[in-house]
């Protein structure tokens, strides 16, 4: 079987990604501080860096939204359940088999169905309610008498970003295991770093599999 | 972050200006006032930063600075040259009469002051307040026991022990002015005698030397025409005097003021640091025509004016810490102080200053009393004098004319909203225990909601103190006096309560128990440099100072989480974690078998 390289992720693209994912492991572990879980560090230190992580979050989001509909690239996300089961099939049984992954990326359909819908799910759902929580708390948490005529307390703004952290971590746990599920362990961590995957030729497809980073 | 120091030092001070500013106007007036003798003037000493006047400087060429500003810490007159003031007086009315002879206005100003009726309309709940219409957890109240409790009034004309002449009665010339203006720090009103001073050697009462003053036996007449010439504006001795020494001891009462303020160091409080700003009582509770700014019982818990200049013409209250530090007294220089700064100026809102700049109260080094058990005392020693328990610092937890008592130093405050409105028990109100059989003579409100509350820092007293059984009326009792029926003598609750009720028109069916009570005092004094004020995490954390705060999300703090959220969050995390490892774990384990099995 021959291998070839496929270009998946460009520039802007993987600089999104890893500058997100500093940003919200910044942001878990300052928040879980804040929220009184872990200990070590000063609860002001937690609250500053929490405080610049969120805008430069914001930040990065509004960019990121921006290449999205430029690019075309929010097109990526477009759910479908066409070989989901197969899919789903793969994490439950093939791969630990040796199997080959049933879905073969290509630069234009670079995420299984499964990768399709917890995208959608962490860009539609846990995103937003992350947004406009740590918004609203970053600028009403002390003028918290405001949110009432919203029909918000603060309380309650504080529970959905708290359930929004918490969506965020079952992500973030899950994503950074099924990204050791490529052909090695490194396979897909590589390819998100150089932007070029190294895949094994398919023997009836012209691109190859190129699967889940979940 | 900080304090702006120099910010506040322009608008805390006033009318001190900086030093060249003051070199510019002295010079100023110096070339307006005496321009055709200009070379002829000898010259004039730069003023210090605390505007001393020297006692040398008595020439007629001196130019007073400050004289178009009320009478402040020195005069520019020499008292002491006053011919009214040479005296001899052979009675305290004779020094008021000579004051009055100049001040004409000074005593019905007084007389219309709390501290002359020892009332005051509380408009919040429409009720008439005041150290005789109320209740408190000390010595209860002043009704039946004025001969002793006129040892702070400041008036004089009841000098007969055994009856009480009600101040409305009296007349101009009992006003006590020396109590207030005395700088000799010599004057000294005795109990039993109307709140007069000594004018011939009286004996102390065994065991009362500090309500009169003085560790020996006796206390020596007073040299009237001395202090008469040598008065000025109240000084945090003179306001100390009874103030510091409020429910019959040094600290007992209020536990933010005690001596320790009369020359208290910068870590005690930043303002009256007696090497640093020295601030006296009047700068923040400032006063005009003889009428004293922020009084307990007209509270205001969330100012809302700005940062006003002292003098200037304004609608705030001189005594809060905003009517010089403004609403928003945080300043940072870089980006992250700025942000701290402004995070803090956010927790104005809901905080009052006191509550974090004020990290415990009792810091002088003099304990307060926190506690109190009328029920135990008229316990006698074996000598037949009452019987006293001292602690290991000293400190009486059992005296037999009071009972027992707790003591304690370096206090945390307990925190409450509160809006400023207090309602007191009148004299003659019946009890209303809480849940906890607990009556508070002063229930505070304040509710996170109303817009007018902050959360503040409040010593709570607490004591258990006697009231009728079958009327259900808090009671008033005769603690002090020389007569059979006051508690000091007798030692009979059925006796002194009689007593003191027949004096406030109460009835008393004779039975009598006791009851728990409590009364918040607000704490406003001993301000701690910022660097020992509160950090995030004293109240951000779990049974931090704010555990009992409700009715606000505060990050850190485990009871304002939703439990289900947190249960489900938690344990979601954990299932995936779990989850993935197994799948791992199968993963190696099959891709090992397939690899040697090739």
């Amino acid at each position: 079987m021959s291998t070839h390289r496929i270009y998946l992720f460009k520039r802007f693209e993987r600089f999104w990604h890893w500058s997100q994912a500093a940003l919200v492991i910044t942001m878990l572990v300052t928040g879980f501080e804040i929220h009184g879980y872990l200990g070590g560090f000063d609860f002001k230190v937690a609250m500053l860096i929490h405080g610049y992580a969120a805008w430069l979050l914001v930040t990065l989001w509004t960019f990121a939204i921006f290449w999205h509909f430029t690019t075309g690239e929010w097109k990526q996300y477009i759910p479908t359940f066409q070989k989901i089961f197969l899919v789903a099939r793969h994490y439950a049984w093939g791969i630990f088999r040796g199997e080959p992954h049933p879905y073969h990326a290509t630069p234009l359909h670079k995420h299984n169905p499964l990768q399709r819908l917890a995208y959608l799910w962490l860009k539609l759902m846990i995103n937003p309610l992350i947004w406009a929580s740590g918004l609203l708390l970053l600028i009403f948490s002390y003028d918290w008498i405001r949110l009432l005529p919203f029909g918000l307390t603060l309380t309650e703004v504080a529970w959905v970003h708290t359930a929004a952290a918490y969506m965020m971590l079952l992500f973030f746990i899950a994503h950074v295991y099924l990204a050791t599920t490529g052909q090695t362990p490194l396979t897909y961590i590589k390819a998100m770093i150089t932007g070029w995957e190294t895949v094994e030729e398919a023997p009836q497809a012209a691109s190859s599999s190129s699967p889940a980073k979940a | 972050m900080a304090f702006d120091r120099h910010h506040s030092r322009h608008s805390l001070l006033g009318l001190v200006m900086h030093a060249h500013q003051r070199w510019a106007s002295l010079v100023a007036v110096l070339l307006v006032t005496s321009a055709p003798a200009f070379c002829a003037e000898p010259p004039v000493a730069p003023p210090d930063s605390q505007a001393s006047l020297p006692a040398q400087y008595t020439t007629s060429s001196y130019v007073p600075n400050e004289v178009d500003r009320a009478v402040g810490q020195k005069t520019p007159q020499d008292h002491s040259k006053f011919k009214q003031l040479q005296g001899p007086f052979t009675t305290p009315e004779q020094v008021t009469q000579a004051c009055l002879s100049c001040h004409t206005q000074a005593a019905k100003q007084m007389m219309s002051t709390i501290h002359w009726t020892w009332k005051a309309w509380n408009p919040e709940t429409k009720q008439m307040v005041g150290k005789s219409q109320i209740y408190n957890t000390f010595c209860v109240s002043p009704v039946s026991n004025e001969q002793f409790c006129t040892v702070c009034h400041v008036g004089y004309g009841s000098t007969d022990p055994e009856k009480f002449i009600p101040f409305d009665q009296r007349t101009e010339d009992h006003v006590d002015c020396l109590v207030c203006h005395d700088q000799t720090k010599t004057y000294r009103k005795i109990p039993f005698i109307g709140g007069n001073p000594a004018l011939e050697k009286i004996a102390v009462r065994p065991g009362c030397n500090e309500v009169y003053g003085t560790d020996k036996p006796y206390v020596m007449p007073e040299d009237l025409a001395h202090i008469a010439q040598h008065v000025q504006a109240p000084t945090r001795y003179t306001c100390g005097a009874c103030h510091f020494y409020g429910g019959g001891g040094d600290g007992v009462k209020h536990g933010d003021l005690d001596s320790s303020l009369t020359n208290p160091g910068h870590e005690l409080d930043v303002h009256m640091d007696a090497k640093g700003l020295n601030f006296p009582c009047q700068k923040c509770h400032e006063a005009s025509d003889h009428r004293i700014s922020g009084e307990h019982y007209a509270f205001d818990a969330a100012p809302k004016a700005s940062a006003f200049m002292r003098g200037s013409q304004h609608n705030g209250n001189a005594a809060t810490c905003q009517s010089c530090h403004g609403q928003t007294p945080h300043h940072g220089g870089s980006l992250t102080s700025k942000t701290v700064a402004s995070t803090l100026n956010m927790h104005t809102r809901e905080i009052a200053c006191e509550t974090c700049h004020i990290p415990e109260f009792a810091r002088g080094g003099k304990p307060t009393k926190m506690n109190w058990n009328y029920a135990t005392a008229g316990k006698l020693a074996p000598n037949g004098s009452p019987l006293v328990i001292e602690d290991e610092h000293g400190f009486n937890t059992y005296w037999g004319v009071k009972g027992s008592f707790q003591w304690a130093e370096n206090v945390v405050p307990e925190y409450r909203w509160f809006n400023g409105t207090e309602r007191w028990m009148h004299v003659g109100d019946k009890i209303q225990p809480d849940k906890n059989g607990v009556v508070g003579v002063n229930d505070i409100s304040g509710s996170p909601t109303d817009g007018k509350s902050k959360i503040w820092p409040f010593k709570i007293s607490r004591n258990n103190q006697p009231y009728d059984t079958q009327t259900g009326t808090l009671a008033v009792f005769h603690s002090f006096g020389f007569d059979q029926d006051s508690f000091t003598m007798s030692y009979d609750w059925k006796k002194a309560i009689a007593a003191g009720m027949k004096a406030a028109n109460l009835p008393f069916s004779g039975q009598y128990g006791f009851v728990k009570t409590q009364m918040y005092w607000p704490i406003a004094h001993m301000v701690a440099p910022k660097t020992k004020a509160l950090g995030c995490a004293q109240c951000h954390a779990d049974n931090g100072r704010l555990q009992g705060i409700d009715g606000v999300y505060m990050p850190g703090r485990a009871k304002d989480h939703q439990p289900l959220i947190e249960r489900i969050g938690l344990l979601a995390a954990a299932l995936a974690l779990v989850g993935v490892l197994l799948h791992a774990l199968i993963r190696i384990v099959l891709s090992r078998r397939r690899r040697s099995s090739l």
